[in-house]
C-alpha cells in the first residue's frame, strides 16, 4: 500500500495500538529546555520514577538566559532558579546538558540538528511548539506540555492519536530577495492560524528543494504557526550533505553514516499515497510578507496596505479592528509607510548562520537608520563562533547592531530583552501575538533581509529594490 | 488527577477568536519549577492595569462573573505555545471547562492546548457556533447566569430566567474515561513495559 512520509516514519515507531485510534508512540529523541521541564522532573521525583533513556534525551538552557555581557550573571532570581533546576535535574538524572557557558549552548531548536542529534526518520518530541522545526530532516517533530514531558521521561514513549496527512506543495521560483521565511507566512496567511490543526504538513515541490537544511528549517518551525503540530520535507541529498558536513558530534560517521543514508532513502511519500488535504502555492510571483497585526496569518506583500476590516478572509472584522488598535495601525496605510524602532534579528526560525549572512550581505557598508536599535542573537554559541570566524559580527557592530550571545532572547522576551510599550518592532521570529515581545510592543514578522533593510531605512522597503 | 464531577458554576465570556496561550498566561508568568501559583497570572495583560489594580471592565473581574468556574469563547481557543502553564492557569482560577464553537474548519481548540487540557482534568467542550451565539447573547442579557456541566451524560444545561438550555455534547470515550476516573496517564502506561522493551530490542 502506498504510504506518506508521515505515515511511514509513524509506523515504524508504533509501541502498541492502544484501541479508540490511540497509539503508543516510540520517542527517539526528547529534548529538554529551562521552562517547560522543571514541574516535570517534580512529578518523576514524588512518584519515584526514573528517566527511562536518558541518552536519549538532551538539554539546555535557551528561554529565559540574558545575552549581554553578564549572562553568566544572571539576577533574575526566578529564571535563575529555572537554570538551576535544569543542572541540578540533568545532573541526577544523567541527561546530557549543554549549559549556560558551553560551546554547544544555544535555543534547542538550533541545537539539535546542529550537533546531529536530530537525524531523518526519528520521532522528536520537546516541551515546545516550535519542535517542529525538526521535521525538515523527514522526522516526526511536535511540541508537547509538561505532563506529556513528564510522560516521556518516565516512558520513553506517548499516547499519540494519529494526525491527518496534509500536502503543501510549493512549485515555481523564487526571486531574488524572497525567502523560505516568506513562503511560510504566506502559507499561514492563507490558510489562518488553524488551518492545519489537526494534521502533519508535507512541505514539498520543487521550491522545497532547491532549499537549503536551514530554509526548510524555518519553513518547518512555522507549521505551528498555522496550527498544525508537524511539519515534514523528504531526506534528500541536501539533508545528507548537512548530517555529514560540521562538527555533528551525535551524527553517524564514516560507513555508519554510508548504511544510515541507504536506509533514510526511504522515508519519501509513495506514488498514490494519499493525503486529507492539498494545496499548491505558486512561489513565483511572491513577494516579501510582513504581518501587520497580532497573529501571524495577519500578513501582506510588503508592496501592499494594512487591509480593510473586512477584507481578511480568516478573521473577523472585530478580531481585524482589534488587532489594528494594538497594533497602531489604521487599514490603507502603505505597508512601506510603517516607521520601526527596533530590529530583532535570531530566534528558533531565523537564527542560524545563513540566516546572519544574509542580513550581513545586506548591511555591509550601511549605518542602522538614527533612532533604530538592532540586536542580533545568534540562534547558538556554535553560530555565534562561525559567525565571528567570518567577522559578520563586525558587520553587524559596524552598521551600529548590538551582537549579542546565544538564546531564545527577545522572540518571547523571558530575559531582560524586551519591547517597551507601544514600541515597534521588525522581527525574524515566529509569533507577533499581543505582548509576545513585552507587554505592548508591536510586532512585524518578516526574513532577515528584510528586517536588515527595515533597520537601514527606519521602515519596511521592498528588499528586491535594494539588491 | 481529580475525578470529574458534575458541578454548576458561574458561566464567564471572553467574546474573541484565537485566544492565544500568551495571553491566557504572558510569559513573564512563566518563570517557576512549580505547578501550581498561576491562577492570579490568568489572563493578566487583560485583568490588570498597568499599576496591577484589577481593570473593571474586564470580564472576571465584574461582581457576577468573578469566580466562574465555566468559560465560554469563539474558536480556536489556546492557539501558539504548547506551555501547560496556560492549563494551570485556567484550571488554577478555578474554571472545570471552557465552551467553544467549532465554525466550519476552524476547530474549537487549538491542538497541544485541548491535549494539556485532558491531562490537567479540565474538560473542553466544543459547541456549534450558533449555540455559543446563543450562550453568549443570554451572558449579556444576564450576567453571571449559572450552569450544570454533566460529562456522565455530556450535557452542558444553561440556567436562562426564561428556562433551562440544554446542550449536548461529543467526547472521546478514553478522554471521557480518564476525566470520569481521574487516571494517570503514566500508570496506564507502563502497564506496558514489556512492550517498551520489547520495542527497544529490536530497534536497537
Amino acid at each position: 500500500m502506498s504510504k506518506t512520509l508521515f505515515d511511514k516514519i509513524w509506523d515504524a515507531h508504533v509501541v502498541k495500538d492502544l484501541g479508540n485510534d490511540e497509539v503508543l508512540l516510540y520517542i527517539d529523541r526528547h529534548l529538554v529546555h529551562e521552562v517547560t521541564s522543571p514541574q516535570a522532573f517534580e512529578g518523576l521525583r514524588l512518584a519515584g520514577r526514573p528517566v527511562r533513556c536518558p541518552e536519549r534525551t538532551f538539554a539546555t538552557m535557551d528561554h529565559n538566559v540574558p545575552t549581554d555581557e553578564n549572562r553568566m550573571n544572571i539576577t533574575d532570581p526566578i529564571a535563575k532558579a529555572q537554570v538551576d533546576a535544569l543542572t541540578e535535574n540533568a545532573a541526577t538524572t544523567g541527561v546530557t546538558l549543554f549549559p549556560l557557558g558551553d560551546d554547544r549552548q544555544g535555543v534547542i531548536h538550533i541545537i539539535g540538528p546542529e550537533q546531529g542529534i536530530v537525524l531523518p526518520g526519528m520521532t522528536v518530541v520537546c516541551g515546545d511548539s516550535h519542535t517542529a522545526t525538526h521535521g525538515a530532516f523527514g522526522s516526526i517533530a511536535f511540541g508537547i506540555g509538561t505532563s506529556e514531558v513528564e510522560h516521556v521521561l518516565a516512558t520513553q514513549t506517548l499516547r499519540q492519536k494519529k494526525p491527518k496527512n496534509y500536502k503543501v506543495e510549493f512549485t515555481g521560483t523564487l526571486q531574488p530577495g524572497v525567502t523560505a521565511k516568506d513562503m511560510v507566512l504566506k502559507l499561514i496567511s492563507i490558510i489562518g492560524t488553524a488551518g492545519g490543526t489537526g494534521c502533519a504538513f508535507e512541505f514539498c515541490g520543487e521550491a522545497i528543494r532547491v532549499l537549503s537544511m536551514e530554509g526548510r528549517l524555518t519553513i518547518c518551525n512555522m507549521a505551528i504557526e498555522a496550527g498544525a503540530r508537524a511539519g515534514l520535507v523528504a531526506p534528500d541529498q541536501i539533508t545528507f550533505d548537512y548530517v555529514a558536513s560540521g562538527n555533528r558530534v551525535y551524527a553517524p560517521k564514516g560507513e555508519e553514516l554510508e548504511k544510515a543514508i541507504e536506509n533514510w532513502k526511504q522515508f519519501y511519500t509513495d506514488e498514490g499515497a494519499s493525503f486529507d488535504h492539498e494545496l499548491t502555492i505558486d512561489v513565483t510571483t511572491l513577494a516579501p510578507q510582513v504581518t501587520w497585526g497580532t497573529s501571524p496569518g495577519m500578513g501582506v506583500d510588503v508592496t501592499g496596505e494594512v487591509p480593510a476590516l473586512d477584507a481578511v478572509p480568516e478573521y473577523s472584522p472585530a478580531d481585524v479592528r482589534a488587532a489594528l488598535d494594538y497594533m497602531g495601525l489604521e487599514p490603507g496605510m502603505k505597508m512601506t509607510d510603517i516607521q520601526i524602532e527596533t530590529v530583532f534579528i535570531g530566534s528558533c526560525t531565523n537564527g542560524r548562520l545563513e540566516d546572519l549572512r544574509e542580513a550581513a550581505e545586506y548591511i555591509k557598508g550601511k549605518k542602522v537608520a538614527n533612532g533604530v536599535r538592532m540586536l542580533v542573537v545568534p540562534g547558538s554559541e556554535a553560530v555565534r563562533y562561525a559567525a565571528e570566524k567570518e567577522r559578520l559580527d563586525r558587520i553587524f557592530v559596524e552598521a551600529g547592531a548590538e551582537w549579542r550571545y546565544a538564546g531564545c532572547s527577545m522572540c518571547l522576551a523571558m530575559n531582560a530583552d524586551k519591547l517597551r510599550d507601544k514600541e515597534r518592532c521588525a522581527s525574524t521570529s515566529n509569533r507577533n501575538f499581543e505582548g509576545r515581545q513585552g507587554k505592548g510592543g508591536r510586532t512585524h514578522l518578516v526574513s532577515p533581509k528584510m528586517a536588515a533593510a527595515a533597520a537601514v531605512h527606519g521602515h519596511f522597503v521592498d528588499i528586491r529594490e535594494e539588491l | 488527577m481529580k475525578k470529574f464531577e458534575t458541578f454548576t458554576g458561574v458561566v464567564a465570556g471572553v467574546d474573541r477568536a484565537n485566544i492565544d496561550t500568551d495571553a491566557l498566561i504572558p510569559k513573564e508568568h512563566l518563570k517557576s519549577i512549580k505547578r501550581t501559583g498561576f491562577g492570579a497570572a490568568l489572563f493578566s495583560d487583560w485583568r490588570y492595569n498597568d499599576d496591577e489594580s484589577d481593570n473593571p471592565e474586564f470580564v472576571l473581574n465584574k461582581p457576577e462573573t468573578k469566580g466562574a468556574e465555566i468559560l465560554v469563547a469563539r474558536n480556536n481557543f489556546g492557539c501558539g505555545s504548547s506551555r501547560e502553564h496556560a492549563v494551570w492557569a485556567v484550571v488554577q482560577y478555578g474554571f472545570k471547562a471552557v465552551i467553544a464553537p467549532r465554525e466550519g474548519d476552524v476547530p474549537a481548540f487549538a491542538d497541544i492546548f485541548r491535549n494539556n487540557c485532558g491531562k490537567n482534568g479540565l474538560l473542553t467542550i466544543e459547541l456549534s457556533a450558533a449555540q455559543v451565539d446563543e450562550i453568549f447573547q443570554t451572558l449579556e442579557k444576564e450576567p453571571g447566569v449559572k450552569a450544570t456541566v454533566d460529562l456522565e451524560a455530556q450535557t452542558v444545561t444553561l440556567h436562562a430566567a426564561g428556562g433551562d438550555d440544554e446542550y449536548a455534547f461529543e467526547i472521546a470515550p478514553d478522554l471521557k474515561k480518564k476525566l470520569l476516573e481521574g487516571l494517570d496517564d503514566i500508570a496506564l502506561t507502563l502497564q506496558y513495559e514489556a512492550d517498551i522493551t520489547a520495542y527497544e530490542a529490536a530497534h536497537s
